[in-house]
């Protein structure tokens, strides 16, 4: 860290605080549909980081890039059971929160 | 100082805890999208063309459709069935 | 709930500060990867770096990949509703979206077809391809609009594995020559990565379509659904 810092530095350290934020609403809320919002910030702040990270001082770096791109197929497919299974479960039970949290 | 990046790093950040903080769902859930988006632009900023193009038709585009949809499942009234014997057939 | 939020934002800060710890005390890598990947395209096949990793530097993690998509949508299988599945149900019974999708679905087929070309010398590829397949897919359910073949489940399985089958029928069938898994011959490895992309976009595609198909359809209630079939035949 010298003197300013590089733009993909500025996008690292925002995943940094992306990752923080999902992290406190993954744990305050207790709606399930809000969690699995702020797991995919989560997510995506760790994609962030990942890129951000890799770049600074290399410049354009593609098995990062490769990867965050597998990374955001894989989220959409858990996201998209995670409904399926969400919507299960308020069918079966009435509730959009699990028992065992309140 | 890369001011634009820092500009689009903080309104990230705000639009995620806007998600995050929203009372109505359905502003939480179009907040999301909006992350997306802007998600979108910074794997821009970061040179990532093709992260951004994956970023928009997904992190936007489908992702916002699959909560949309739960979302109006969710509005719909709500009976008692909950050990109805058609339901598992 | 106060309790729970004053440690959640607790956690949280301490998280952030031990993330900022790491990120700023991080040593640099050895490994020079970018360079790398530069010395190795011409092996690869392709022009566009990024296609080069995902589909044959780093073909296993991609390998991988299409096998969880695969076990999301035999998860959500297992879990579907024993209620028929009704197209009209789930659309938004909206004729203008009907009349623009009969416009917009040659274009997006095109695009997504363009984008998978694409993909070998420039951004693109077979992950956004299969997004964009699949967008095409969940606007024709939402204008709920019938596709007799999407509802036959053979045909729909077929292609939902179509894709692992294909990469893990390639990546064996190159260890003939006694070979790794998944190291294809240089000069055809252009052809091998383009047929694996073509098949892993539809897969990608599908998976993506059968797993907002397969979310509960809207008339949850069973009395609701009875009262809506009963006038219809």
């Amino acid at each position: 860290m010298s003197g300013a810092i590089s733009g993909y530095m500025v996008f690292a350290w925002s995943g940094v605080l992306l990752f923080g934020l999902g992290l406190f609403g993954f744990i305050a809320h207790r709606h399930l549909l809000r969690r699995l919002l702020a797991f995919n910030i989560m997510g995506s702040g760790a994609f962030l980081v990942l890129v951000g990270l890799a770049q600074d001082g290399r410049g354009v770096d593609p098995v990062p890039h490769a990867m965050v791109i597998t990374g955001i197929v894989v989220a959409v497919a858990s996201t998209a059971l995670a409904l399926v299974v969400f919507r299960r479960w308020y069918r079966a039970s009435g509730r959009t929160d699990l028992p065992e949290d309140t | 100082m890369p001011w634009l990046d820092l500009l689009l790093g903080f309104t990230l950040c705000v639009t995620a805890g806007l998600a995050l903080i929203a009372r109505d769902m359905f502003r939480a859930v179009i907040m999301f999208i909006v992350f997306g988006l802007l998600m979108a632009v910074a794997w821009v900023r970061l040179q990532a063309p093709d992260i951004a193009l994956a970023e928009a038709a997904i992190g936007a585009g489908l992702t916002g459709v699959l909560l949309l949809d739960t979302l109006g499942y969710l509005r719909r009234p709500f009976g008692s069935r909950v050990d109805n014997p058609d339901d598992q057939t | 709930m106060s309790l729970r939020t004053v440690f959640a934002g607790l956690l949280c800060l301490g998280v952030i500060i031990a993330l900022g710890w790491a990120v700023l005390e991080r040593p640099m890598p050895e490994e020079n990867l970018p360079e790398r990947v530069a010395e190795a395209m011409p092996e690869s096949g392709v022009e566009h770096p990024i296609t080069a990793v995902l589909l044959n530097f780093r073909s296993y993690d991609t390998l991988l990949e299409i096998a969880v998509l695969l076990l999301a949508v035999v998860v959500a299988l297992a879990l579907r509703e024993a209620q028929p599945d009704r197209p009209e149900q789930m659309g938004l019974d909206n004729p203008l979206l009907r009349a623009v999708m009969a416009w917009l679905l040659p274009l997006i087929l095109v695009v997504a077809g363009f984008l998978l070309w694409a993909g070998s010398y420039q951004p693109g590829g077979a992950f956004q391809a299969g997004a964009v397949l699949a967008a095409a897919g969940v606007l024709l359910r939402l204008a709920g609009v019938t596709t007799a073949w999407l509802d036959n489940a053979t045909l729909m399985r077929a292609g939902l594995a179509l894709g692992l089958l294909t990469f893990l029928g390639i990546g064996l069938l190159v260890m003939l020559p006694g070979v790794p898994f998944l190291t294809y011959p240089a000069e055809h490895a252009g052809a091998l990565i383009l047929l694996i992309e073509l098949t892993l976009t539809l897969s990608i595609g599908l998976t993506l379509i059968s797993l907002f198909r397969l979310t509960p359809p809207y008339a949850d209630d069973p009395d609701d659904a009875r009262r809506q079939e009963t006038p219809k035949p």
